[in-house]
Protein backbone atom coordinates (compact mmCIF):
# COMPACT_ATOMS: atom_id res chain seq x y z
CA UNK A 1 0.00 0.00 0.00
CA UNK A 2 1.22 3.60 -0.98
CA UNK A 3 1.62 6.27 1.74
CA UNK A 4 -0.17 9.43 1.14
CA UNK A 5 0.64 13.23 1.70
CA UNK A 6 -2.31 14.37 2.37
CA UNK A 7 -0.80 17.67 3.16
CA UNK A 8 1.14 17.89 -0.25
CA UNK A 9 -2.58 16.86 -2.09
CA UNK A 10 -4.14 20.07 -0.51
CA UNK A 11 -1.08 22.15 -1.12
CA UNK A 12 -0.89 23.42 2.24
CA UNK A 13 2.25 23.33 4.90
CA UNK A 14 2.22 20.60 7.66
CA UNK A 15 1.24 23.01 10.26
CA UNK A 16 -0.90 24.87 8.28
CA UNK A 17 -4.24 26.23 10.37
CA UNK A 18 -7.42 24.49 10.27
CA UNK A 19 -9.22 27.64 8.60
CA UNK A 20 -6.58 27.46 5.73
CA UNK A 21 -7.13 23.46 5.31
CA UNK A 22 -10.41 24.44 4.63
CA UNK A 23 -9.76 27.35 2.29
CA UNK A 24 -7.61 25.24 0.16
CA UNK A 25 -10.05 22.61 0.09
CA UNK A 26 -12.94 24.68 -0.82
CA UNK A 27 -10.15 26.08 -3.53
CA UNK A 28 -9.10 22.47 -4.89
CA UNK A 29 -13.10 20.96 -4.50
CA UNK A 30 -14.15 23.65 -7.08
CA UNK A 31 -10.80 23.14 -9.90
CA UNK A 32 -11.64 19.64 -9.85
CA UNK A 33 -15.37 18.81 -9.46
CA UNK A 34 -15.93 16.34 -11.86
CA UNK A 35 -19.28 18.60 -12.61
CA UNK A 36 -16.81 21.40 -13.44
CA UNK A 37 -13.70 20.15 -14.90
CA UNK A 38 -13.79 17.78 -17.22
CA UNK A 39 -10.69 16.87 -17.90
CA UNK A 40 -10.15 12.76 -17.35
CA UNK A 41 -8.44 12.86 -14.20
CA UNK A 42 -10.62 15.29 -12.20
CA UNK A 43 -13.11 12.89 -10.66
CA UNK A 44 -10.00 11.09 -9.20
CA UNK A 45 -8.23 14.63 -8.28
CA UNK A 46 -11.42 15.32 -6.48
CA UNK A 47 -11.78 11.88 -4.43
CA UNK A 48 -7.84 12.22 -3.57
CA UNK A 49 -8.91 16.45 -2.19
CA UNK A 50 -11.87 14.75 -0.22
CA UNK A 51 -10.21 11.99 1.32
CA UNK A 52 -7.31 14.43 2.29
CA UNK A 53 -9.91 16.53 3.66
CA UNK A 54 -12.03 14.17 5.76
CA UNK A 55 -8.59 13.51 7.20
CA UNK A 56 -7.38 16.92 7.89
CA UNK A 57 -10.48 18.80 8.74
CA UNK A 58 -10.91 16.20 11.06
CA UNK A 59 -8.36 17.60 14.22
CA UNK A 60 -9.01 13.90 15.63
CA UNK A 61 -7.33 12.68 12.67
CA UNK A 62 -4.88 14.84 11.63
CA UNK A 63 -2.81 14.18 14.67
CA UNK A 64 -2.85 11.07 14.24
CA UNK A 65 -2.03 10.96 10.82
CA UNK A 66 0.65 13.49 12.17
CA UNK A 67 1.99 10.58 14.21
CA UNK A 68 3.37 8.66 11.28
CA UNK A 69 5.84 11.31 11.18
CA UNK A 70 6.94 13.37 8.25
CA UNK A 71 9.62 11.42 6.25
CA UNK A 72 7.33 9.53 4.68
CA UNK A 73 7.32 10.55 0.61
CA UNK A 74 4.21 10.03 -1.33
CA UNK A 75 3.68 6.72 -3.19
CA UNK A 76 6.22 5.15 -0.68
CA UNK A 77 5.03 1.39 0.70
CA UNK A 78 3.60 1.92 3.76
CA UNK A 79 2.21 -0.44 6.82
CA UNK A 80 0.86 1.61 9.84
CA UNK A 81 2.88 0.66 12.68
CA UNK A 82 1.37 -1.99 15.04
CA UNK A 83 -1.19 -0.18 17.31
CA UNK A 84 -0.13 3.49 15.82
CA UNK A 85 -3.53 4.66 17.03
CA UNK A 86 -3.49 3.67 20.43
CA UNK A 87 -5.35 6.18 22.61
CA UNK A 88 -7.14 7.99 19.52
CA UNK A 89 -10.78 7.75 19.38
CA UNK A 90 -11.84 8.23 16.62
CA UNK A 91 -16.07 9.48 16.27
CA UNK A 92 -15.74 8.85 12.90
CA UNK A 93 -18.98 10.25 10.92
CA UNK A 94 -18.55 13.32 8.63
CA UNK A 95 -16.43 11.92 6.00
CA UNK A 96 -19.42 12.77 4.42
CA UNK A 97 -20.45 13.42 0.84
CA UNK A 98 -17.58 10.92 -0.32
CA UNK A 99 -18.57 7.24 -1.24
CA UNK A 100 -16.37 5.71 1.56
CA UNK A 101 -15.43 2.69 -0.51
CA UNK A 102 -13.74 5.06 -2.99
CA UNK A 103 -11.08 6.07 -0.48
CA UNK A 104 -7.78 4.46 -0.89
CA UNK A 105 -6.59 1.59 1.15
CA UNK A 106 -4.52 3.69 2.72
CA UNK A 107 -7.16 5.78 4.46
CA UNK A 108 -8.99 2.57 5.37
CA UNK A 109 -5.56 0.73 6.94
CA UNK A 110 -5.51 3.91 8.99
CA UNK A 111 -9.12 5.05 9.75
CA UNK A 112 -11.44 1.74 8.93
CA UNK A 113 -13.87 1.68 6.57
CA UNK A 114 -16.50 1.86 9.39
CA UNK A 115 -14.87 5.13 9.84
CA UNK A 116 -15.34 6.20 6.69
CA UNK A 117 -19.04 5.91 6.08
CA UNK A 118 -19.87 7.24 9.61
CA UNK A 119 -22.03 4.48 10.42
CA UNK A 120 -20.03 3.20 13.67
CA UNK A 121 -20.86 4.87 16.67
CA UNK A 122 -24.48 5.18 16.03
CA UNK A 123 -27.05 2.70 17.39
CA UNK A 124 -27.67 -0.02 14.89
CA UNK A 125 -31.06 -0.02 13.43
CA UNK A 126 -32.97 -1.30 9.84
CA UNK A 127 -32.48 1.07 7.23
CA UNK A 128 -34.65 0.82 3.93
CA UNK A 129 -33.16 3.42 2.05
CA UNK A 130 -33.73 3.39 -2.55
CA UNK A 131 -30.71 2.05 -4.34
CA UNK A 132 -28.61 5.21 -5.82
CA UNK A 133 -28.83 6.10 -9.58
CA UNK A 134 -26.23 5.37 -11.50
CA UNK A 135 -24.93 7.20 -14.59
CA UNK A 136 -23.20 5.70 -17.48
CA UNK A 137 -21.77 7.41 -20.97
CA UNK A 138 -22.58 5.38 -24.24
CA UNK A 139 -20.67 6.50 -27.23
CA UNK A 140 -22.81 6.05 -30.75
CA UNK A 141 -22.50 6.61 -34.59
CA UNK A 142 -24.53 9.19 -36.34
CA UNK A 143 -26.17 6.39 -38.31
CA UNK A 144 -27.39 4.56 -34.67
CA UNK A 145 -29.38 7.92 -34.10
CA UNK A 146 -31.22 7.48 -37.22
CA UNK A 147 -32.03 3.81 -37.28
CA UNK A 148 -32.22 3.46 -33.88
CA UNK A 149 -29.51 0.52 -32.45
CA UNK A 150 -28.83 -2.27 -30.20
CA UNK A 151 -25.37 -1.86 -27.72
CA UNK A 152 -23.84 -3.80 -25.55
CA UNK A 153 -22.49 -1.75 -22.63
CA UNK A 154 -19.76 -2.75 -19.69
CA UNK A 155 -21.04 -1.45 -16.07
CA UNK A 156 -18.68 -1.59 -13.29
CA UNK A 157 -19.81 -1.15 -9.94
CA UNK A 158 -18.78 -1.67 -6.42
CA UNK A 159 -20.50 -3.99 -4.28
CA UNK A 160 -20.27 -4.76 -0.54
CA UNK A 161 -18.85 -8.47 -0.41
CA UNK A 162 -20.05 -10.45 2.76
CA UNK A 163 -17.68 -9.61 5.03
CA UNK A 164 -18.88 -5.85 4.33
CA UNK A 165 -15.60 -5.13 2.21
CA UNK A 166 -16.30 -3.40 -1.58
CA UNK A 167 -15.51 -5.15 -4.44
CA UNK A 168 -15.66 -3.95 -7.96
CA UNK A 169 -18.13 -5.74 -10.39
CA UNK A 170 -18.25 -5.89 -13.91
CA UNK A 171 -22.11 -6.16 -15.40
CA UNK A 172 -22.98 -6.30 -19.44
CA UNK A 173 -26.65 -5.42 -20.51
CA UNK A 174 -27.29 -5.00 -23.71
CA UNK A 175 -29.23 -1.54 -24.20
CA UNK A 176 -31.51 -0.08 -26.85
CA UNK A 177 -30.62 3.26 -28.54
CA UNK A 178 -33.66 4.56 -29.77
CA UNK A 179 -34.29 6.06 -32.88
CA UNK A 180 -33.95 10.38 -32.91
CA UNK A 181 -32.09 10.30 -29.50
CA UNK A 182 -29.52 13.46 -29.82
CA UNK A 183 -26.25 14.07 -28.35
CA UNK A 184 -26.38 14.65 -24.26
CA UNK A 185 -29.58 13.47 -23.88
CA UNK A 186 -30.11 10.39 -21.58
CA UNK A 187 -32.10 7.25 -21.27
CA UNK A 188 -33.33 5.75 -18.50
CA UNK A 189 -33.39 2.08 -17.45
CA UNK A 190 -35.89 2.28 -14.36
CA UNK A 191 -34.28 0.06 -11.71
CA UNK A 192 -30.58 -0.63 -12.81
CA UNK A 193 -28.75 1.47 -10.97
CA UNK A 194 -27.92 0.65 -7.52
CA UNK A 195 -29.26 -2.09 -5.18
CA UNK A 196 -31.63 -0.62 -2.65
CA UNK A 197 -31.24 -1.17 1.74
CA UNK A 198 -33.44 -3.23 3.13
CA UNK A 199 -36.62 -3.57 1.58
CA UNK A 200 -35.54 -0.01 -0.51
CA UNK A 201 -35.96 -0.35 -4.36
CA UNK A 202 -32.92 -0.48 -6.75
CA UNK A 203 -31.73 2.80 -8.32
CA UNK A 204 -32.20 4.06 -12.19
CA UNK A 205 -29.46 3.94 -14.59
CA UNK A 206 -29.10 7.17 -16.48
CA UNK A 207 -27.26 6.16 -20.01
CA UNK A 208 -25.64 9.43 -21.25
CA UNK A 209 -25.79 9.77 -25.07
CA UNK A 210 -22.19 10.66 -26.54
CA UNK A 211 -21.75 10.97 -30.29
CA UNK A 212 -18.81 9.71 -32.25
CA UNK A 213 -16.87 12.54 -33.76
CA UNK A 214 -17.90 12.29 -37.79
CA UNK A 215 -15.36 12.52 -40.37
CA UNK A 216 -17.68 14.10 -42.73
CA UNK A 217 -21.13 15.44 -40.50
CA UNK A 218 -21.11 17.70 -37.58
CA UNK A 219 -23.95 17.74 -35.63
CA UNK A 220 -26.00 20.40 -33.30
CA UNK A 221 -29.42 19.50 -31.83
CA UNK A 222 -31.19 17.73 -34.23
CA UNK A 223 -29.40 19.11 -37.10
CA UNK A 224 -26.78 17.58 -38.78
CA UNK A 225 -23.89 19.69 -41.05
CA UNK A 226 -21.82 18.76 -43.82
CA UNK A 227 -18.62 20.87 -45.59
CA UNK A 228 -19.52 20.42 -49.39
CA UNK A 229 -16.90 21.74 -51.62
CA UNK A 230 -18.20 22.97 -54.93
CA UNK A 231 -15.66 24.67 -57.85
CA UNK A 232 -15.92 28.56 -58.47
CA UNK A 233 -17.76 27.84 -61.58
CA UNK A 234 -20.04 25.45 -59.66
CA UNK A 235 -20.99 28.07 -57.33
CA UNK A 236 -21.22 31.01 -59.95
CA UNK A 237 -23.19 29.10 -62.84
CA UNK A 238 -25.09 26.69 -60.42
CA UNK A 239 -25.72 22.81 -60.56
CA UNK A 240 -26.88 19.58 -60.02
CA UNK A 241 -25.01 17.44 -57.56
CA UNK A 242 -24.98 14.47 -55.54
CA UNK A 243 -24.46 14.71 -51.40
CA UNK A 244 -24.08 12.08 -49.29
CA UNK A 245 -26.49 11.95 -46.02
CA UNK A 246 -26.83 9.63 -43.47
CA UNK A 247 -29.38 8.02 -45.12
CA UNK A 248 -27.98 7.48 -48.55
CA UNK A 249 -27.31 9.84 -51.60
CA UNK A 250 -29.60 12.83 -52.66
CA UNK A 251 -29.37 14.89 -55.61
CA UNK A 252 -29.30 18.49 -55.02
CA UNK A 253 -29.34 21.77 -57.28
CA UNK A 254 -26.58 24.14 -56.13
CA UNK A 255 -28.10 27.49 -56.69
CA UNK A 256 -26.00 30.10 -58.94
CA UNK A 257 -24.05 32.81 -57.18
CA UNK A 258 -23.78 30.55 -54.42
CA UNK A 259 -21.37 31.89 -51.89
CA UNK A 260 -18.98 30.40 -49.68
CA UNK A 261 -20.44 30.01 -46.27
CA UNK A 262 -24.08 29.39 -47.91
CA UNK A 263 -25.95 26.71 -46.23
CA UNK A 264 -28.63 24.72 -48.63
CA UNK A 265 -31.33 22.89 -46.13
CA UNK A 266 -32.73 19.59 -47.05
CA UNK A 267 -35.59 20.08 -44.67
CA UNK A 268 -36.43 17.08 -41.97
CA UNK A 269 -33.64 14.90 -42.99
CA UNK A 270 -31.34 15.65 -40.14
CA UNK A 271 -32.03 13.37 -37.10
CA UNK A 272 -35.61 11.80 -36.78
CA UNK A 273 -38.09 12.10 -33.96
CA UNK A 274 -41.32 14.03 -32.85
CA UNK A 275 -39.36 17.44 -34.36
CA UNK A 276 -36.92 15.93 -36.90
CA UNK A 277 -33.94 17.79 -37.41
CA UNK A 278 -33.01 18.91 -41.14
CA UNK A 279 -29.55 18.21 -42.93
CA UNK A 280 -27.36 21.64 -43.90
CA UNK A 281 -24.96 21.41 -46.67
CA UNK A 282 -22.27 23.99 -46.20
CA UNK A 283 -21.07 25.21 -49.34
CA UNK A 284 -17.13 25.91 -49.33
CA UNK A 285 -15.22 26.73 -52.55
CA UNK A 286 -12.29 25.31 -53.73
CA UNK A 287 -9.67 26.33 -56.14
CA UNK A 288 -8.49 24.79 -58.78
CA UNK A 289 -4.57 24.67 -58.55
CA UNK A 290 -2.70 26.99 -61.18
CA UNK A 291 -0.50 24.02 -61.58
CA UNK A 292 -0.07 24.02 -65.62
CA UNK A 293 0.49 26.16 -68.02
CA UNK A 294 -3.39 25.58 -69.54
CA UNK A 295 -4.46 26.46 -65.77
CA UNK A 296 -2.31 29.46 -65.03
CA UNK A 297 -4.16 31.03 -68.79
CA UNK A 298 -7.46 30.21 -67.98
CA UNK A 299 -6.54 32.55 -64.19
CA UNK A 300 -4.89 34.94 -66.71
CA UNK A 301 -8.10 35.21 -68.72
CA UNK A 302 -10.20 35.61 -65.70
CA UNK A 303 -7.90 38.11 -64.43
CA UNK A 304 -8.54 40.38 -67.85
CA UNK A 305 -11.91 39.41 -68.27
CA UNK A 306 -13.48 39.97 -64.62
CA UNK A 307 -13.24 43.06 -62.93
CA UNK A 308 -13.52 41.69 -59.43
CA UNK A 309 -12.14 43.66 -56.29
CA UNK A 310 -13.02 41.26 -53.46
CA UNK A 311 -11.49 44.11 -51.18
CA UNK A 312 -14.11 46.69 -51.80
CA UNK A 313 -14.77 46.69 -47.71
CA UNK A 314 -11.19 47.25 -46.64
CA UNK A 315 -10.97 50.10 -48.56
CA UNK A 316 -8.07 49.39 -51.21
CA UNK B 1 -26.23 -12.20 -13.06
CA UNK B 2 -23.76 -11.49 -15.82
CA UNK B 3 -25.21 -13.74 -18.32
CA UNK B 4 -28.84 -13.73 -17.68
CA UNK B 5 -29.05 -10.20 -18.31
CA UNK B 6 -27.14 -10.76 -21.54
CA UNK B 7 -30.23 -12.48 -22.63
CA UNK B 8 -32.41 -9.37 -21.95
CA UNK B 9 -32.62 -6.40 -24.00
CA UNK B 10 -33.31 -3.40 -21.71
CA UNK B 11 -35.89 -0.77 -23.36
CA UNK B 12 -35.04 2.64 -21.68
CA UNK B 13 -36.89 6.13 -22.20
CA UNK B 14 -35.16 8.92 -23.08
CA UNK B 15 -35.49 11.31 -20.31
CA UNK B 16 -35.74 14.39 -22.13
CA UNK B 17 -38.93 13.77 -24.55
CA UNK B 18 -40.59 10.71 -22.73
CA UNK B 19 -40.54 11.84 -19.46
CA UNK B 20 -42.82 13.90 -17.35
CA UNK B 21 -43.32 14.41 -13.89
CA UNK B 22 -45.67 15.87 -11.25
CA UNK B 23 -44.11 18.18 -8.17
CA UNK B 24 -44.60 15.09 -5.30
CA UNK B 25 -42.48 12.79 -8.10
CA UNK B 26 -40.06 14.31 -8.78
CA UNK B 27 -39.67 15.42 -4.84
CA UNK B 28 -39.02 11.67 -4.66
CA UNK B 29 -36.98 10.67 -7.40
CA UNK B 30 -34.23 13.58 -6.19
CA UNK B 31 -35.07 12.88 -2.49
CA UNK B 32 -35.45 16.15 -1.19
CA UNK B 33 -38.85 17.97 0.50
CA UNK B 34 -40.99 19.48 -1.97
CA UNK B 35 -40.33 22.97 -0.66
CA UNK B 36 -37.32 22.95 -1.91
CA UNK B 37 -37.87 21.70 -5.19
CA UNK B 38 -39.94 25.24 -4.68
CA UNK B 39 -37.38 26.95 -4.08
CA UNK B 40 -35.14 25.37 -7.11
CA UNK B 41 -37.94 26.15 -9.59
CA UNK B 42 -38.29 29.85 -7.90
CA UNK B 43 -34.90 30.55 -8.58
CA UNK B 44 -35.56 29.71 -12.49
CA UNK B 45 -33.21 26.54 -12.81
CA UNK B 46 -36.10 24.50 -13.54
CA UNK B 47 -39.35 25.67 -15.20
CA UNK B 48 -42.19 23.58 -15.01
CA UNK B 49 -45.36 23.99 -17.30
CA UNK B 50 -48.65 24.44 -15.68
CA UNK B 51 -49.82 27.62 -14.18
CA UNK B 52 -50.41 26.99 -10.49
CA UNK B 53 -48.30 24.35 -8.41
CA UNK B 54 -50.79 21.28 -8.69
CA UNK B 55 -50.38 21.45 -12.32
CA UNK B 56 -47.03 21.69 -12.31
CA UNK B 57 -45.25 19.01 -14.80
CA UNK B 58 -41.66 18.38 -14.63
CA UNK B 59 -39.64 17.23 -17.58
CA UNK B 60 -37.03 14.20 -17.12
CA UNK B 61 -34.48 16.75 -17.89
CA UNK B 62 -35.32 19.02 -14.49
CA UNK B 63 -33.91 15.72 -12.54
CA UNK B 64 -30.42 16.20 -13.97
CA UNK B 65 -30.42 19.62 -13.09
CA UNK B 66 -31.94 19.42 -9.67
CA UNK B 67 -29.13 16.77 -8.97
CA UNK B 68 -26.60 19.13 -10.31
CA UNK B 69 -27.50 21.87 -7.66
CA UNK B 70 -27.49 19.19 -4.68
CA UNK B 71 -24.03 18.41 -5.72
CA UNK B 72 -22.81 22.46 -6.05
CA UNK B 73 -24.88 22.67 -2.65
CA UNK B 74 -23.07 19.32 -0.79
CA UNK B 75 -19.28 19.49 -2.21
CA UNK B 76 -18.65 23.20 -2.84
CA UNK B 77 -20.84 24.94 -0.43
CA UNK B 78 -23.38 26.94 -2.76
CA UNK B 79 -26.65 28.30 -2.50
CA UNK B 80 -28.84 27.99 -5.54
CA UNK B 81 -28.68 31.20 -6.61
CA UNK B 82 -24.72 30.18 -7.38
CA UNK B 83 -26.05 27.05 -8.39
CA UNK B 84 -28.03 28.62 -10.94
CA UNK B 85 -25.07 31.19 -11.75
CA UNK B 86 -22.49 28.02 -12.46
CA UNK B 87 -24.99 25.68 -14.57
CA UNK B 88 -25.46 28.60 -16.97
CA UNK B 89 -22.07 29.48 -17.11
CA UNK B 90 -21.29 25.93 -17.51
CA UNK B 91 -23.88 25.60 -20.80
CA UNK B 92 -22.72 28.40 -22.24
CA UNK B 93 -18.48 27.03 -21.84
CA UNK B 94 -19.88 23.62 -23.30
CA UNK B 95 -21.30 25.25 -26.25
CA UNK B 96 -18.76 27.62 -26.72
CA UNK B 97 -16.28 24.88 -26.78
CA UNK B 98 -18.31 22.58 -29.48
CA UNK B 99 -18.62 26.11 -31.27
CA UNK B 100 -14.20 26.16 -31.34
CA UNK B 101 -13.97 22.68 -32.15
CA UNK B 102 -15.93 23.02 -35.30
CA UNK B 103 -14.20 25.85 -36.52
CA UNK B 104 -11.14 24.55 -35.91
CA UNK B 105 -12.22 21.66 -38.27
CA UNK B 106 -13.58 23.48 -41.34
Amino acid sequence: MEYKDYYKVMGVERDATQAKIKRAYRKLARKYHPDINKEPDAETRFKEVGEAYAVLKDPEKRVAYDQLGSNWQSGQDFQPPPNWDQGFEFRGGDAGQFDAEQFSDFFESLYGHASANGFDGQTHRELHRRGEDTHAKVVINLEDAYKGAMRTITLKHTVLSADGRPQLKERKLNVHIPKGIRQGQHVRLAKQGGAGMGRGEAGDLYLQIEFKAHELYHIEGGDVYLDFPVTPWEAALGTKVKVPTPTGMVEMAIPESSSAGRKLRLKGRGIPGKQPGDFYVVIQIALPPADTESAKAAYRKMKEELAFNPRTHLGV
Amino acid sequence: MTNTDLLALFIGEVVEEDVSLTLNQISHVCDIPVERIVEIVEEGIVEPYGEDVESWRFQGLCVQRIRFVLRMERDLGVNAAGSALALELLEELEWLRGRVKRLGHE
